[in-house]
């Protein structure tokens, strides 16, 4: 058996534990991602989802455990640009007074200096990742002025213009339209090929099948990782969902 | 346009400035309400109504107490106004009474104290203006402390202006790309301490809270760009100082009262007629009659 290069990994996440004052929301979480993976976190709600995605930016600390982003630490990542969040879209204030173009101008202010004043480089991305997600014609649209689909391609621009090489996406497909969900597939498969590290949690079983090589199953703790193909199975996701039965999650015809 | 019948409105705006104390009051007012307007943007946005109410109450004992010792009153306000935060947060995260009821209690028993303290220490503290400002009998040294607070608060909202908005907006993109979130936590609430301790000199401590979210939410129905909000609410807090003044030295009106009251009308005027937002939509009624 080879020994393990921890720098292989792009996410490498060992036991870790968070607790809220004392309140545990995840415990002995484990999880090693590598380059060009995607990996679908799946879990009821309240299951620790978010604070899995708020441990690995730094966002929450760890109680137990160690993250090692890229064989490093969690500081040096957010330092380095190299994790990516896109945000629900529930979890963002969309009546701020914000442009699409100050928002994907944010993926920038870590690299820029303290004043955050963009140079050529930084507008250039900007103009780049707005295209990828085919927003050209909404640079100065308020985001409140967007649908569902719109807003989270400005965050889904963001990530790109912030050139991370880890995504965490946290219910990318949740209220988008059918537009929009074709464009994040087709960009999926482009970061793939990018060799970029995709965890996204989701609520619908058909994603996971369709873009996620990796599934890891929790419920405050992890129920179940490895390959799709052989981790998704109904077992394990009743287990995730506590006993509900998968029937009922995938309809009859499953 | 005639106020009265021996009243004009060139006599109303000129008469005032013939008078040294009213000329102080309003240079002094106008830059007191451009600060406290500034962080109205931001803290509208972040939705800190509620702890500019705590802190700008809070500040009170600090007063009393700075007053006491002789040493200047920000710096008494100063302490007890970031002081009333840190409470906040400690007690907050010790205990599981929910926070707006912790923020409630914690302002209130400061501003208790700072009642008691003064009805204790007999000095020469004017209560009425502390709890109701004096922005005609403003002394020279409190000019001085103004004006250094003002551009302190100024400057520092101008270098972070982005980082602050990025705060305000997604806090948790600004930690995942390096940003000191804790850094611009505090720096915010040092902001808001300093902007209450010059807001109460205009309006007192009981209404300086108006000050810091009046105009914000005036600018906030009248524009979807963050630069035009923060000019916007700039404005409308330097005009509603003016008219407060002037109108409350016309017409013999307290005039911390009469500045907020002007902001209140604003607001209301945006409220309703505000082009994208407003009850009747301007923008609407005109594209109808084209």
């Amino acid at each position: 058996m080879e020994t393990i290069n921890y720098q292989n990994f792009r996410i490498d996440a060992e036991n870790i534990c968070v607790d809220y004052n004392g309140k545990v929301a995840l415990y002995d979480a484990n999880l090693r991602l590598k380059p060009g993976q995607i990996c679908g976190l799946v879990g009821m709600n309240g299951a620790g989802k978010t604070t899995f995605f708020n441990a690995l930016t730094g966002f929450v600390n760890i109680s137990k455990g160690k993250i090692r982003i890229n064989g490093e630490s969690v500081r040096s990542a957010q330092k380095d640009q190299t994790i990516a969040y896109v945000p629900q879209n529930e979890g963002i204030d969309s009546q701020f007074p914000i442009s699409v173009w100050d928002v994907v101008m944010m993926g920038r202010y870590g690299s820029m200096n303290i004043f955050r004043c963009p140079r050529e480089s930084d507008v250039q991305a900007v103009k780049d990742a707005i295209e990828r997600v085919d927003l050209t014609d909404h640079l100065s649209t308020p985001i409140g002025n967007l649908s569902g689909g719109q807003r989270k391609r400005t965050f889904l621009a963001r990530a790109i213009a912030q050139r991370a090489s880890i995504l965490l996406l946290d219910e990318p497909f949740s209220g988008v339209d059918i537009r929009t969900e074709k464009l994040i597939s087709e960009l999926f498969i482009q970061f793939k090929n990018e060799g970029k590290t995709i965890l996204l949690s989701t609520h619908d079983m058909i994603h996971v099948r369709e873009f996620c090589d990796l599934v890891l199953l929790i419920n405050k703790t992890v129920v179940a990782y490895g390959e799709t193909s052989e981790v998704f199975t109904p077992e394990n996701i009743t287990t995730t969902f506590g006993g509900i039965s998968p029937d009922f999650l995938f309809g009859p015809e499953s | 346009m005639e106020l009265c019948s021996f009243l004009t409105l060139d006599k109303f705006i000129t008469d005032p400035l013939t008078h040294d104390f009213m000329r102080k009051a309003l240079l002094m007012s106008s830059l007191v309400a451009a600060v406290c307007g500034l962080l109205s943007s931001y803290l509208t946005l972040k939705g800190w109504a509620l702890m500019g109410d705590a802190v700008s109450h809070s500040v009170m004992p600090g007063v009393v107490v700075a007053y006491a010792l002789g040493l200047p009153f920000s710096l008494g306000a100063f302490i007890f106004g970031v002081g009333s935060v840190a409470l906040i947060g400690f007690i907050k995260q010790k205990s599981r009474v929910k926070e707006d009821t912790v923020i409630g209690l914690v302002f209130t028993g400061f501003f208790a104290l700072g009642i008691v303290l003064v009805s204790k220490i007999k000095s020469n503290i004017d209560l009425h203006s502390i709890l109701f400002g004096s922005p005609l009998g403003i002394s020279l040294s409190d000019v001085k402390q103004t004006i250094f607070i003002s551009l302190l608060v100024v400057i520092l909202l101008s270098i972070f202006r982005k980082d602050l908005m990025l705060y305000c907006f997604d806090p948790r993109h600004a930690k995942t790309v390096g940003i000191n979130v804790f850094f611009l936590h505090y720096l915010l609430l040092t902001c808001l301490s300093l902007a209450a301790v010059v807001g109460l000199q205009s309006v007192g401590i009981i209404l300086v809270v108006a000050m810091l979210i009046t105009p914000g939410a005036t600018a906030y129905l009248l524009t979807d760009k963050f630069d035009n909000m923060t000019v916007i609410s700039v404005l409308s807090a330097i005009i509603s100082s003016l008219i407060g003044i002037y109108v409350s030295f016309w017409f013999d009106l307290e005039t911390g009262g009469s500045i907020v009251l002007a902001q209140t009308f604003i607001f209301l005027f945006a409220f309703l007629f505000a082009p994208r937002y407003g009850i009747f939509k301007l923008k609407k009624l005109f594209a109808g009659h084209k």
